[in-house]
């Protein structure tokens, strides 16, 4: 097993090591590999070290510290924070300082987390990649030459090679599961309305969700506890208590039945394929009882999304126009306040961004809206009553996070192509359910072993659950190492 | 996938600058072809939903069925005038300035 966050916590507060000698090492790490992996956009060394100081000296006083007390923790950049920037990892939030703290950056130092960088995302979270994002490409510490996926890349990419205890993601169609599967860790989006969004930057309301990226089930579990629960910051944050899943995790999970989609099974590199036929495995010694699920929806899942998430951020990028906060154009051809904000947008939004809010704009406007927009959110029923009929008949729907290990950089040049790397991902949040990523062996057939990851979906507030299952899984799956870089 | 019958109309460059004109970006002509064949290759595969039967669903705009959660009506203290414009382009005492607007939105 890999040293993870409730290991460093523990050694922290057991006085084996101090919450200094953890910030130093992680920040050692970071001026090592950053520059070759762009995994953060920035760092925060020195708040990070007197964070790490006062901690000590608490801890020496004797004083009770809180459930994260030291761990140093990366923040995806498109989570406020008041220390430092949020770009969104876009040049219109080049310089855009955050007057407030995310209600996450809050509940995690509260409880004594130390925040010691923010991450790059493929810009606004829109991407599978992290090739579009605006501060250069962020880079797999498995092989540098593939991408980490995305849009949670940077993240991804601090935990696996071991820059940070555990980082923060957000997902709108796999953005935490599917970067974390191609960097073999773990990656967990909770159910929708469970974490409250306050201070992430909206890309897709209504899909939106924060979660742990981490070294173990246990530490995301962890995670998890200390940031779910309503929000008066956000109405759309669930307002029923969250059940204690640290305590239980250890528990052997009760008598469950595994679904398995048929859909699930077509296309997949075979290491893929490999890494789900060794879980079901597992889980049948476990006494687990396996059943085959229909998810017939999962295919148009795909076209769904590109209609709800992009109509979603054309909407919420509006705000984006050169006026309170952001780039504004320096051209003098901006003579009236359309050209002002037209041309803003247009410098500092990348090809990718602007693709989706023209996708967004247009199936939203008029003689389009009924095709495409209202019909998508039929579908969108249509996709939630599929997983309530499969979880009348299973506890957890078992399948792959993605069709394969990590591509080439550069490799995928066709958007629609990168789109299709989240079949498996984005009925989650289009159903509003939860999933989780965990590392589930290696693709051999590449030049260096490639992590795969299998995916666990259940259904909304299912969390307790889920993770013990999850636990489960990771006991007997064991450690996977860490990469070379 | 597609039944091509679905196929949606062709989008044409006027389409493509309309569009543009709505979502307030100024695409510049060089860029209008590259755009209307990418959109128009995504809106293809969209089509596919065109196939699905729908008749009589009620649109899921949300997850949650939650409505109207409203909060208690006490004031809270608001964020400090200056924080609020540091991150502003261009300010003139406690205001945001902007070009002028009387005449704008016109393009």
């Amino acid at each position: 097993m890999n040293i993870d966050l409730v290991q460093v916590r523990d050694d922290i507060r057991t006085r084996k090591t101090t919450a200094r000698a953890t910030v130093d090492q992680t920040l050692a790490r970071i001026a090592h590999s950053n520059s070759q992996l762009n995994a953060y956009h920035e760092v925060f060394d020195d708040q990070a070290r007197a964070d790490a100081d006062r901690i000590d000296l608490e801890i020496a006083a004797g004083k009770s510290v809180g459930v994260l007390a030291g761990v140093p923790i990366a923040i995806k950049d498109n989570i406020v924070t008041r220390i430092g920037h949020t770009t969104c990892s876009s040049r219109i939030l080049e310089n855009y300082r955050s007057p407030f703290d995310a209600t996450v950056i809050n509940r995690l130092t509260q409880a004594g987390a130390i925040i010691v960088g923010k991450t790059n995302l493929d810009e606004f979270a829109m991407g599978s990649s992290c090739e579009k994002c605006a501060w250069g490409v962020v880079r797999n510490p498995w092989d540098i030459n593939r991408v980490p996926g995305g849009s949670s890349g940077g993240s991804a990419v601090a935990v696996a090679a071991n820059l940070c205890a555990a980082a923060l993601g957000s997902d709108t169609g796999g953005s935490i599961r599917q970067p974390a599967a191609l960097c073999g860790v773990v990656g967990f989006k909770p159910t929708y309305g469970r974490i409250s969004r306050y201070g992430l930057v909206a890309f897709g309301s209504s899909l939106d969700q924060i979660g742990p990226i981490t070294h173990s089930v246990r530490d995301a579990a962890l995670l998890y506890q200390c940031m779910a629960g309503d929000d008066p910051h956000d109405s759309t944050c669930a307002p029923r208590a969250v059940e204690d899943v640290v305590t239980t995790l250890e528990e052997t999970p009760r008598a469950f039945r595994v679904g398995l989609p048929v859909q699930y099974r077509k296309g997949n590199s075979p290491s893929v394929d490999a890494a789900v036929a060794r879980a079901v495995e597992f889980f049948k010694a476990m006494g687990a009882t396996i059943v085959d699920v229909d998810l017939p929806l999962t295919d148009v899942g795909i076209s769904t999304y590109y209609v709800i998430a992009p109509a979603e951020a054309s909407s919420n990028l509006a705000r984006f126009d050169g006026i309170r906060y952001g780039h504004r154009t320096k051209s003098t051809a901006a003579k009236d306040l359309f050209d002002l904000y037209a041309q803003s947008r247009a410098e500092g939004f990348g090809p990718e961004v602007q693709r989706r809010i023209m996708l967004g704009t247009y199936v939203l406007s008029a003689g389009y809206y009924d095709a495409y927009y209202r019909r998508a959110l039929q579908i969108r029923r249509l996709i939630k009553q599929e997983f309530d009929t499969a979880f009348a008949k299973c506890d957890v729907i078992l399948g792959p996070t993605s069709p394969t290990a990590a591509f080439s950089i550069g490799g995928m040049t066709d958007p629609l192509a990168m789109y299709m790397c989240d079949v498996y991902t984005v009925n989650t949040n289009i159903a509003g359910i939860c999933g989780i990523s965990l590392p589930a062996g290696f693709d051999e057939t590449s030049q260096m072993p490639l992590p795969v990851g299998i995916q666990l979906q259940a259904q909304a507030f299912a969390e307790p659950m889920l993770l013990k299952v999850a636990r489960a899984y990771e006991r007997v799956q064991g450690g996977r190492g860490y990469p070379t870089v | 996938m597609n039944d091509p019958n679905n196929q949606p109309a062709p989008l044409t460059i006027d389409d493509v600058r309309h569009v543009a004109k709505l979502a307030r970006l100024a695409v510049p002509q060089e860029r209008l072809a590259a755009l209307q064949h990418d959109l128009q290759a995504i809106l293809g595969h969209i089509a596919q939903l065109q196939s699905v039967n729908t008749d009589g669903l009620e649109p899921m705009a949300h997850p949650l069925t939650l409505t109207n959660r409203l909060g208690d009506d006490v004031p809270q203290p608001s964020m400090p005038i200056a924080d609020l414009l540091r991150n502003a382009p261009a300010v003139q005492g406690d205001f945001l300035a902007v070009p002028k607007v009387l005449g704008g939105e016109s393009s």
